[in-house]
């Protein structure tokens, strides 16, 4: 029998059984708005060493983080997602805390590169030991540099991660 | 009227660009004072990325310090590792081999290339040439990739060692990168005819951030920005260095000094390197890629070869009556084989043991004995075979395994003095001051960065221009702020 | 926009450092303390005091004519020499070839030495440096501010008696992120 595709009611088969209309679904609020959230993160587009030179070989032609859904963006306030990509100095770190207090909710922090993650091999007086000490970090990736693949592992883990929220709504809003 | 005028009154505006800014290269803040459209003045502020560098290099020997040059200028680093080891080597007092002079010579043109492609890359996007981003890109892998064949890393090489470089090149990558000299020279035009007659790149390049010859070397300028201002000054040519003065190249300069001039200079310094390249690949001699200076450079492997390499099976035996009991071995371990208790003789598991040999360089008092073919043995015969001499070979490659360790844990002596060594990277000169008081870590270790020198001129390239090209004047000064800050 | 083929033959040789040494010698005879020489490199240690004097004769002696200001920098000596810091300038001349370094020496207590600002522009952020990492204090120079660290940063890093891994106490700037980050976590969303 044909289908009504138009159908926005229960559909009536022939032996009497109800199915649901062709055109609909049913899922879980948590599952539609993760598989929205994960599939367009828009990271800010904030360098702040070695690591950014990578960052951006993979948004270019080759590596290609578009097809991802990931379009890297020039302002905080319209993005929701921050690469931490390189050594965060403590000059820096109020500047880097203050990009990351303009991203709405919900966001999420990645830790790009040794310097990042634990401040790699500079153990000295103007270096953050790890930019965990002032942000809360959702995926660290290592390396020095990391390679953008393993930017884009990074990067499939946090859409991994988000697919498994649960009913993230922040109640500050 | 009157009151009307009051309220119509003009006044210059503070904006703070940056360090969070799409088009600043990093983290570099500019505070310009805009009357309108026009700056009237403007205020740099660096130091975001600022490190420690020269401050951690003191801590570190010349081999650990090797790879913090990386993170310097990080889009060429393999000019910055060049830079370093030629001025650790004229302070040792050691020449790298002609072989090695000339892959570094090469890979140092490689970096050139790749540095001058990012440069446009981004120089492009930021005036609004958003294609010329993804061609270059494309070129760059393909160089990127070809690192990676000889090293192992994209980025951060660390490929030139002090005394020559780390490995030998094969002919394969040979092949390939030869492929690309002759493939790369036809891409070229296509950058070329997407921006070098385009009526808005023009109207944002020419006659902008005009600099001329002597205020430039006055500012301390070097590299495409000076020679833009059709000062010839090049290191390459000046100071040769590596094999710079056995391959034949030109200087490109430009005559006006403004930003159209620099990127005319870059582009043709393309064509230049492609061909230092080239003549590289074609002159390479024959011959080791190592200096022979036992005293300032690592030893190859194969001479601890008989110890060291995994099939031999030798086992390790502590002599009770020689050993004191200081645990430094057990330490050592890797594999947590060796146990005991304190100030009495320790004992190897022999099952856990990976014959590494730690811990026959750790023990001061030559407790440790060498059992070769000893793996699997019982501890009564492990007792047995240690009380007899070593055969020769064993005990030279033996010899050898604690000279290596004893150097790579203190690093090479350096003799006393001080000596300023500059190097032509793709940004300008790079110069490295070491004052060394005769021990294993540089006294003080200075490095002259040219984006340093180069943020510093900003004021004066971008006073009395609109505000849209303050954007053209930080590319077209190709600004890296990690060599900036350092 | 042209090439040119710059030919090391064609290039003037200019002087030997040694023969700048003795020139400075002869027409600064009290202000030159020693001359070192290290890998064929030589350096002329000389008093602080007339040090903008100086530097305008190597620039503006139309034989020796240095005026590319290579490096700027400073060394703490402490401990190690009678006087503690040195003010290195690495001079080259694009048009002879030839090069020196000179080494001024500015002792302890309130280091200062004179700007060479209105010599090579160049030096301006160099001196800036040197102010911030040794505490050298530039007297005549446009705007000595601190550059590559905080402007409330306390100490001079590069100095010797200053640790690596910086001092016992925290910068007040970052020490507030900390804090403002510990403040704000309650309102961080946690799975």
């Amino acid at each position: 029998m044909l289908i009504d595709t138009s159908a926005t009611t229960l559909v009536t088969l022939d032996d009497g059984t109800k199915i649901l209309p062709p055109n609909l679904i049913i899922t879980s609020l948590d599952k539609i708005v993760n598989w929205s959230r994960l599939s367009s993160i828009w990271p800010t587009t904030f360098g702040l060493a070695c690591c950014a030179i990578e960052m951006m070989a993979a948004g270019a032609a080759h590596y290609d983080f578009d097809r991802f859904g990931i379009i890297f963006r020039g302002s905080p306030r319209q993005s929701d997602c921050m690469i931490v990509a390189g050594t965060v100095t403590k000059k820096m770190a109020p500047v880097v805390r203050r990009v990351y207090d303009q991203i709405p909710e919900p966001r999420y922090v990645v830790a790009m590169g040794s310097c990042a993650c634990t401040g790699g091999v500079f153990r000295t007086y103007s270096t953050v030991q790890g930019c965990d000490t002032f942000l809360p970090v959702d995926v660290y990736v290592p390396g020095c540099p990391p390679r953008p693949e393993t930017l884009m592992e990074g990067m499939m883990l946090l859409q991994e991660k988000i697919r498994k929220e649960r009913a993230r709504w922040s109640p500050w809003r | 009227m009157e009151q009307l005028e009051r309220v119509l009154e003009t006044r210059e505006l503070n904006v703070s660009m940056g360090p969070q800014h799409p088009a600043t290269h990093g983290v570099l803040r500019l505070v310009l004072d805009i009357d309108g459209e026009t700056v009237v003045k403007v205020t740099p502020y660096v130091g975001y990325l600022h490190r420690g560098i020269e401050k951690l290099g003191e801590s570190l020997s010349y081999f650990q310090a090797l790879p913090l040059t990386d993170r310097m200028d990080y889009v060429s680093s393999m000019t910055n590792n060049i830079g370093y080891v030629n001025a650790v080597e004229r302070l040792f007092g050691i020449e790298a081999p002609e072989r090695a002079r000339f892959i570094r010579t090469m890979v140092g043109e490689m970096a050139r290339i790749a540095n001058h492609l990012l440069w446009l890359a981004t120089h492009a996007l930021d005036i609004g040439a958003m294609t010329v981003f993804l061609y270059c890109f494309r070129e760059r892998e393909w160089i990127l990739e070809l690192f990676e064949k000889i090293c192992g890393a994209r980025l951060t090489v660390t490929y030139p060692r002090i005394g020559g470089v780390r490995n030998d090149v094969s002919q394969e990558f040979l092949d390939s990168l030869y492929k690309f000299t002759e493939e790369f020279p036809t891409r070229i035009p296509e950058y070329e005819t997407l921006i070098d007659k385009n009526r808005i790149w023009l109207k944002r390049t020419v006659g902008i951030g005009v600099i001329s010859a002597e205020e430039a070397v006055n500012w301390g300028l070097t590299g495409p920005t000076l020679r833009g201002s059709g000062v010839p000054y090049d290191v390459r040519k000046y100071m040769p260095y590596d094999a710079y003065d056995k391959v034949e190249f030109d200087v490109p300069i430009g005559t006006e000094g403004d930003t159209y001039d620099r990127y005319r200079c870059r582009m043709m310094e393309f064509r230049q390197s492609n061909n230092i390249i080239r003549q590289c690949i074609e002159k390479l001699p024959p011959g080791p890629v190592m200096a022979d200076a036992p005293k300032f450079t690592l030893q190859p492997k194969d001479k601890m070869f008989p110890i060291t390499h995994p099939t031999k099976k030798h086992a390790f035996y502590i002599d009770e009556k020689v050993c004191k009991g200081c645990g430094m071995c057990a330490r050592a371990c890797p594999a947590k084989a060796i146990f005991g208790e304190k100030k009495k003789p320790h004992k190897i598991n022999q099952e856990l043991c990976l014959s590494c040999a730690n811990c026959y360089v750790t023990c001061k008092f030559k407790a440790l004995k060498i059992v070769p073919g000893g793996k699997g043995l019982s501890e009564e015969k492990l007792r047995e075979l240690a009380a007899a001499p070593l055969p020769e070979e064993i005990k030279n490659a033996a010899g050898h395994l604690v000279e290596h360790f004893t150097f790579v844990k203190r690093g090479p002596r350096a003799p006393e003095g001080e000596l300023y060594v500059a190097t032509e990277v793709p940004k300008g000169e790079l110069g490295f001051y070491f004052v060394s008081d005769g021990s294993g870590k540089p006294y003080r270790m200075r490095i002259r960065a040219p984006s340093f020198i180069h943020a510093g001129v900003l004021p004066r390239l971008c006073v009395g221009h609109l505000v849209a090209d303050v954007i053209a004047n930080i590319g077209t000064i190709d600004l890296v702020l990690g060599e900036c800050d350092r | 926009m042209a090439v040119i083929e710059v030919r090391l033959s064609l290039l003037p040789k200019g002087l030997e450092a040694k023969e700048i040494a003795e020139k400075i010698k002869e027409n600064f005879p009290d202000q030159v303390i020693d001359v070192a020489e290290f890998r064929d490199q030589v350096s002329v240690i000389v008093k602080k005091d007339q040090i903008t004097r100086i530097c305008k004769y190597l620039h503006d002696d139309p034989l020796l004519s240095l005026d590319h200001l290579q490096d700027l920098t400073a060394v703490d000596y402490s401990g190690k020499k009678d006087v503690r810091f040195e003010v290195v300038y690495n001079l080259y001349s694009i048009e002879y070839r030839h090069k020196i370094r000179i080494r001024a020496q500015v002792p302890e207590p309130n280091p200062k030495i004179n700007s060479v600002v209105p010599i090579w522009a160049g030096a301006n952020w160099h001196e800036r440096e040197c102010f911030d990492m040794f505490g050298i204090v530039f007297t005549g120079h446009p705007d000595l501010r601190r550059i590559l660290m905080p402007e409330d940063w306390e100490g001079h890093p590069l100095r010797k008696d200053y640790p690596l891994k910086g001092p016992e106490k925290e910068w007040s700037g970052y020490a507030q992120v900390v804090e403002l980050a510990r403040k704000l976590k309650e309102f961080e969303w946690e799975g």
